[in-house]
């Protein structure tokens, strides 16, 4: 908190009670769902789409799209906060978690590197994306992923800022040393807790 | 160029909350008002960041908003260009409500990605839609501040003539600057006799405009959603490199 009063300013659209306390501080609730992204929306056939597990584990990982698809899914009603400011609450996704991507993985790695068409990346600690806390999601309140919002796939971690959610996501390379993602290294925090307001570098 | 300042422990510096000072208020177009800032502490930044304004109430409560800085590194207020939404709470306050002398508090500058500088070389293609014009004036005014550099193009979709911000300082460098280009579409109505655009930002547009890529060239785009993900996936079919197109949104959610 803190600040100084700015002369003038009032609340418009003071949340309730109930909302209030579902935003993180610095947070505002929208109902439409704004699209970020640095650069082009790619736009990768499900017939070359795959995902892998790739780095500090014994035997690489892969699926196909029909592969991933088998998998055992997962719907869950999550609230999402980009750090752009907006909040959305009750996000109806469906996907695969990643306890059941790294289910058995034996490795030393603290860390992944999440990696997507389009060249983006993000870190997350392993010890954040285990315990049903992080998906791979494909479908957004019942319906296929639309490419502008990281379709066919991408990451769902919504405890955290919304660009560790990394859109066309492809795979997650295991590392043993924390690696800085794209945002991680252009100024953004490197952890991301909404909670803790930890939305730039020093935050 | 500006740097995260780094604190000899490694650790860096949190980007503090700057008390700012509304030093005068330009209305652009009906919707749209630039509000400069007296920013003591600013540390400088790049054309296309961004700051955060954070507003606080008598009772406390507070909002904080992003928005894109307008003026180039080379000038000594910070411009902060608002399109007015009816039913935010941030954008009316600094359209209608502040006046000269007034204190808000913003920290910045962030955003890495979305920037340029002459030393980032060219072209400059730059594809604005509304008050996403911002960020991509900030490199404008900064590249005529540093006497010209590469040649850049704008393609700028307004709703209609009036609403197109910064019209008159655009025609001015234009004709001061054999190397700037700017081509308006108007894309909801028209004035009589107008012999330009008058339909959104499409394919033929844009290879009309910026031709078949060029070494070097750069696209930026900036603006409501359909019009980025228009632009930059034509922008794709026409030859740019996926590395050479970056974008940033400005959806009609928040205010």
């Amino acid at each position: 908190m803190g600040g100084f009063v700015s002369r003038g300013f009032r609340s418009r659209r003071r949340p309730d009670a109930e909302t209030a306390e579902r935003l993180p501080p610095g947070q505002y609730l929208t109902r439409d769902f704004p699209v970020l992204s640095a650069g082009p929306t790619p736009r990768t056939s499900l017939s070359t789409w795959d995902f892998s597990v790739v780095g500090a584990l014994p035997e690489p990982r892969r699926w196909t799209w029909d592969e991933f698809q088998a998998l055992p899914t997962e719907t869950v009603t999550k609230d999402i906060h980009c750090v752009t400011k907006w909040s959305k609450f009750d996000t109806v996704w469906e996907g695969v978690s990643l306890d059941t991507l790294l289910a058995g993985v034996e490795t030393d790695a603290t860390h992944l590197v999440a990696f997507c068409d389009g060249g983006y990346t993000t870190n997350l600690p392993l010890a954040e994306v285990t315990g049903g806390r992080a998906w791979v999601a494909f479908t957004f309140d019942g319906a296929p992923l639309a490419p502008e919002h990281g379709g066919p796939a991408r990451l769902l971690v919504p405890h955290l800022y919304f660009w560790k959610s990394a859109k066309w996501v492809r795979g997650l390379e295991l590392v043993e040393r924390d690696r800085p993602g794209f945002w991680e290294t252009l100024g953004y925090h490197n952890h991301a807790d909404p909670w803790r307001e930890q939305r730039y570098q020093g935050d | 160029m500006v740097e995260l300042e780094t604190a000899v422990v490694g650790q860096p510096r949190r980007l503090p909350w700057l008390a700012a000072t509304v030093a005068a208020k330009i209305p652009e177009t009906p919707e749209a008002t630039t509000v400069l800032f007296d920013v003591p502490g600013w540390p400088g930044h790049r054309p296309g960041q961004h700051v955060d304004v954070r507003l606080t109430a008598e009772d406390g409560y507070q909002a904080q908003r992003s928005y894109s800085i307008a003026s180039p590194p080379e000038a000594s207020q910070l411009a902060l260009t608002v399109q007015r939404l009816g039913d935010g709470e941030v954008s009316p306050y600094l359209t209608d409500e502040v006046r000269p002398g007034d204190l808000i508090e913003l920290r910045g500058p962030i955003g890495g990605y979305f920037t340029w500088t002459v030393a980032d070389g060219g072209p400059l293609l730059l594809v604005a839609g509304g008050s996403g014009v911002a960020p991509l004036m900030a490199m404008v005014r900064h590249r005529a501040a540093a006497g010209g550099g590469p040649p850049a193009t704008l393609l700028y979709s307004s709703r209609s003539w009036d609403e197109i911000i910064f019209r008159d300082e655009l025609a001015g460098l234009v004709v001061a600057d054999d190397g700037l280009a700017v081509v308006h579409t108007l894309t909801r109505s028209q004035p009589p006799g107008w012999t330009g655009y008058g339909r959104r930002v499409d394919a033929a547009m844009l290879g009309e405009v910026f031709g078949p890529p060029t070494a070097g060239a750069v696209a930026y785009a900036c603006g409501p959603t359909p019009l980025v993900e228009r632009a930059a996936t034509d922008l794709l079919a026409l030859g740019y490199a996926p590395d050479r197109i970056r974008t940033e949104r400005f959806g009609p959610s928040g205010g």
